[in-house]
């Protein structure tokens, strides 16, 4: 089939010619005056060349890509399908150039100067007579450092390859390398010739060019018109064909050998389709690292003043419409905010709304949206009913405490501080009241229903995990899991331990004191009193390390649970991400299939609407894996910050629970310095 | 008070007395006692069991030809350990008390060596030949046990006609006696108290012990972020096993001088209780014959008989009776002397603890606070 299509006259060169002339004509202006005087200087050399021009130029110029448009598409057809013709030119061409050689390596002084005399050649073009001149003289030039028989099979097979594109323009144009290909086409294939000769001369400079900077250049080029002549940029685009050829001609080396055209078309093809697609990737994966460093310098600037406190738990209403309201202060000096200290009420669903709105948001980003404390019924219950007992008041406290936790995690997350709806919670007077989470009864709903679509995932989705870091990290984020739980139920036995010790002691002290008082001797009844007193005081202090124990401990434990939810959470959204390019990936495939189909069967009328779907699916493939690519990138990022915050948070609590420690232990230093005397005044 | 040493019946120190070495074969505990000569610096160590023990209070109790033995507060001796049950914590803890605790018994080492010094520091009963030999003679002594339900017997019968709440011939005794039923049980109440405290403070530090070793299992070394956390848990483990030990010390503390202390001052008071009713015994024997006295008074011929009768049982109440209002002294101040030592030795320990580990606190506090500067 791509013989067929092949045959058919590409529309292209037809249509650019016109254009190719005028442009070259304006070139020529400009430059002609150059190009005559550059062109005196070597005596020696043009005298040469012209005779190698007058010899062999004839058949050099069909099969010249030049000639090639200029001449009819039989014309052309035939010097490409018949492949001893070819073979022939190239026989041709290989003994002149030859000869060509030898002369040209004697005079040295020939190669200092390819570059004057490339850029006026190019505007030469324009002129047929002129531009064969040059185009010989060219080919001598580009002879001595180039193979012989080389170059000029090169120029057959760039030719070769530009009815190539014309034939697999579909694919190729669904291939990333497509700019690449397609920029050549409507500049057709005069630029061939000239970028041949130029590039060849100036072999040297160009081979230095790395090729995303090739490749870069040319997608800014591809867009525009061929640049009528201009000399630094036609200079440039020569570059990145200097690369081009080599590839083909390393390509067209082999072919040479091989007769049959399609064979030769398709690995001319080939090299210049898997080339590309390196860079491409390169550069693809350049992306996201660019914003990876944004990113980062972002998070160097998060170094902000915001502070925010969550204080004056408040009943509001009565019965069971009643709720909590609670006092957010912020003291910040970041300009963002309108004030420096500001203060709003909220309750405890607006936290939760907080929550779902940022989830909503951000979460399928692969961020780490910190959770906000459970909801939970019986407490809120009890306080609803209002009963004054300790654990309602406990329960309020360790809420408050919670809330403001979650705040602060909030907006230590410099994308997150950036979110209209978090400034909005911090400042606005009245918030619209968050309605779903009365439904939902809060974030327990929301981590039950996240962890079902879990159990489902990971049963449907068997991800074949290309980045070894995700692997590690998850099984890494599962064992924490687990350890933070047996961690939380040792720290909760150890603060019902010491609430215990707080009771005995409280108990111990009481019947010292009994003792004391029915004791007769009164050195030691004293004694025993202040040992009472002592024993009261104690309590106190496990009762206060008590509620420290769990409040640095417990609770962060819990909160670190929680905060693994959410990260195994945004693998999740990574996950899904994947799924669906590979689903995208899938059905692409498929569409390519229902296309093959569609050309044996010979259906014209359908094949466009399938290639129009194949080209829609392809953009959603790219545009998928972008997602897929920017999401890892993502959440590869938030888990290594999280993990630096969960190492700073628990330096810090450790330090305020050593603090604490010590503050009781001095306490108890007191007051048995306080004792010792009294124990020893017993006579 | 008589002058102990006049006849050199014992010729060890009471205070050299130590109870250095316990072994335990199946249920029976062998216990290593050394002590001291008087007059020499030659050391003496015999191997006792508990019958031993349990044949020497025997021995003090059915002393012959001591007068005024009734009004004796003997010092208590430790009820009898049961190894082989005692795995059973509850069990042991609910018979011993605080002796129960400790490791390889060492509390109740400390209990009968407290009880042999308190023997041979009393002014009567370290004349006794039994305490000489069970301190002396390397072979067993307890092997003549016939009498040894007698005096249980007989303090079982004096609790029922207690409960009847007599009252005393003489108010002294009678305010010690209200007294000494108050103290007992608010002392074993304290005892309790703090076996509790002990024990939870034990539990404590046990859940400081798992919660430091769990937090090794946090330890990864990945990747960078990973050693920093680890290094973290690592100092928390440290830190929490500093406050294990810290409650350990306490417990220990707690165990080897207040409790100790109370759990001696309640079994004292226990031994208070025995001896008020031995005397109570004596004062019953007195009103009986009174009583006696009283209806035979119409037999003058046997009036003579009965009224040299009654002399002589007078006689010997008054000796009792003097004997045990110096008793009653002694025991006061002995126990204040001893509760007051435990009080000054515990309350040092304490200190001490809580100085050492406020000291490791801020040595801890220190290294955290510098833990991210590196």
């Amino acid at each position: 089939m791509a013989a067929s299509s092949e045959r058919s006259p590409p529309p292209f060169p037809d249509l650019e010619e016109p254009e190719l002339l005028e442009d070259s004509d304006e070139g020529a202006d400009a430059f002609t005056g150059t190009s005559i005087s550059e062109m005196d200087s070597p005596s020696p050399d043009t005298s040469r060349p012209p005779k190698d021009i007058f010899n062999e130029p004839p058949e050099d110029i069909f099969s010249d890509p030049l000639s090639n448009i200029n001449s009819e598409p039989q014309k052309k057809v035939d010097a490409k399908i018949s492949s001893p013709s070819s073979d022939e030119a190239v026989d041709l061409f290989s003994e002149p150039l030859d000869d060509d050689s030898e002369v040209m390596s004697s005079p040295e002084v020939q190669n200092p100067m390819p570059d004057l005399l490339s850029e006026p050649k190019s505007g030469v073009l324009g002129e047929p007579p002129v531009q064969k001149n040059a185009a010989r003289q060219q080919d001598v030039f580009e002879e001595p450092p180039k193979g012989s028989s080389k170059s000029s099979s090169v120029k057959k097979a760039a030719s070769a390859e530009m009815l190539g594109d014309d034939d697999e323009e579909e694919d190729l144009f669904k291939e990333p390398p497509k700019v690449v290909t397609r920029k050549p086409q409507p500049s057709g294939p005069p630029v061939d010739v000239f970028t041949e000769v130029k590039s060849d001369v100036k072999v040297k400079p160009q081979v230095k060019d790395d090729p995303t900077d090739l490749f870069s250049e040319e997608a800014l080029t591809a867009p525009a018109p061929k640049p009528s002549a201009n000399s630094s940029s036609s200079s440039r685009t020569n570059g990145v064909h200097s690369e081009e050829q080599d590839l083909f001609s390393e390509a067209t080396v082999e072919l040479s050998l091989d007769s049959p055209r399609n064979d030769r078309k398709k690995d001319a093809v080939k090299p210049s389709v898997s080339a590309p697609a390196a860079p491409e990737a390169s550069s693809s994966s350049k992306a996201p690292s660019k914003t990876l460093e944004e990113l980062e310098e972002e998070e160097s600037e998060d170094k902000f003043d915001l502070n925010i406190s969550v204080t004056n738990p408040e009943k509001v209403g009565d019965g069971m419409n009643a709720y909590m309201a609670y006092k957010v202060s912020t003291q910040t000096s970041l300009t963002m905010f309108r004030s420096k200290t500001f203060t709003v009420r909220r309750r405890f669903s607006d936290f939760l709304g907080l929550f779902e709105k940022l989830s909503e948001k951000h979460s399928q980003n692969g961020y780490i949206i910190p959770p906000p404390p459970e909801k939970s019924i019986l407490g809120m219950t009890k306080v609803k009913v209002g009963k004054e007992d300790p654990s309602s008041a406990e329960f309020v406290e360790r809420r408050r405490a919670a809330l403001e936790r979650y705040l602060q995690r909030v907006v230590c997350h410099p994308s997150l501080l950036q979110d209209p709806d978090v400034r909005e919670f911090l400042e606005k007077e009245e918030l619209p009241r968050a309605v779903s989470t009365q439904a939902l009864s809060g974030a327990g709903f929301l981590k039950m229903l996240n962890k079902a679509t879990d159990a489902v995932s990971k049963m449907t989705i068997k991800m074949n995990e290309q980045d070894v870091w995700f692997d590690e990290k998850i099984q890494d984020v599962e064992n924490e899991e687990q350890h933070l739980r047996k961690l939380h139920v040792m720290v909760e036995s150890l603060v019902n331990h010491r609430k215990e010790l707080s009771g005995n002691t409280a108990v111990f002290a009481k019947s010292v004191a009994m003792l004391g008082s029915s004791e007769d001797n009164t050195a030691l009844s004293r004694a025993l009193s202040q040992l009472a007193e002592v024993e009261d005081r104690i309590e106190q202090l496990h009762q206060e390390q008590a509620s420290n124990d769990f409040f640095t401990f417990s609770e962060l434990l819990a909160d670190y649970i929680r905060l693994l939810g959410a990260v195994r959470g945004c693998f999740d959204q990574r996950m899904k991400a994947w799924q669906r390019w590979q689903d995208a990936e899938n059905m692409l495939q498929k569409k390519r299939e229902t296309e093959a189909k569609l050309l044996w069967a010979n259906k014209p009328d359908k094949l466009q609407q399938a290639k129009d779907e194949i080209a829609e699916w392809e953009a959603k493939v790219t545009q998928y894996e972008r997602d897929f690519e920017r999401i890892s990138a993502t959440v590869r990022k938030e888990v290594i910050r999280f993990d630096k915050e969960k190492a700073r948070d628990f330096k810090r609590q450790i330090i305020k629970y050593l603090e604490s420690v010590l503050h009781s232990q001095q306490q108890m230093i007191k007051y048995w310095e306080a004792f010792l005397p009294e124990a020893k005044a017993i006579a | 008070m008589e002058v102990s040493s006049a006849e050199a019946a014992l010729s060890v120190s009471a205070s050299s007395i130590r109870i250095t070495d316990v072994t335990q074969d199946g249920d029976v505990l062998t216990f290593a006692i050394a002590s001291q000569k008087l007059n020499s610096s030659a050391g003496v160590c015999v191997f006792r069991i508990y019958e031993d023990f349990d044949w020497l209070q025997q021995s003090l109790f059915s002393q012959e030809n001591l007068p005024g033995l009734q009004g004796i507060i003997f010092p208590p001796l430790p009820s009898k350990a049961l190894p082989s049950q005692s795995n059973t914590q509850t069990k042991a803890l609910k018979q011993l008390g605080f002796l129960a605790l400790g490791q390889d018994w060492q509390s109740y080492c400390k209990a009968l060596e407290f009880y042999l010094q308190q023997v041979a520091a009393h002014p009567t009963l370290c004349k006794c030949k039994a305490l000489d030999s069970f301190l002396i003679n390397s072979e067993s002594p307890g092997k003549q046990r016939g009498r040894k339900g007698i005096f249980n017997r007989l303090s079982q019968a004096v609790e029922e006609m207690r409960k009847e709440s007599h009252k005393d011939v003489d108010n002294f005794f009678q305010n010690e006696r209200n007294k000494n039923t108050n103290l007992a049980a608010l002392s074993k109440v304290a005892t309790e108290k703090l076996l509790d405290v002990v024990m939870t403070e034990q539990k404590l530090a046990l859940a400081c012990g798992h919660f430091a070793t769990s937090l090794h299992l946090c330890v990864n070394q990945d990747d960078a972020a990973a050693v920093a956390f680890s290094k973290v848990c690592l100092k928390l483990s440290d830190v929490i096993e500093a406050v294990n030990r810290n409650f350990e010390k306490v417990a220990s503390n707690d165990l080897s001088t207040l409790g100790l202390g109370l759990d001696l001052e309640s079994r004292y008071q226990e031994a208070e209780k025995v001896w008020e009713c031995v005397l109570m015994i004596a004062c019953k024997l007195i009103e009986l014959e009174t009583v006696k006295k009283g209806t035979e008074k119409a037999k003058a011929s046997k009036r003579e008989v009965m009224e040299a009768f009654q002399k002589a049982v007078e006689k010997e109440f008054n000796l009792i009776s003097s004997v045990a209002k110096q008793e009653i002294e002694r025991f006061h101040s002995s126990r204040v002397n001893v509760l007051k030592n435990f009080l000054i030795g515990w309350c040092e320990l304490q200190l001490n603890t809580a100085k050492e580990f406020a000291e490791l606190y801020s040595q801890h506090l220190e290294a955290c606070r510098n833990m991210y500067s590196e």
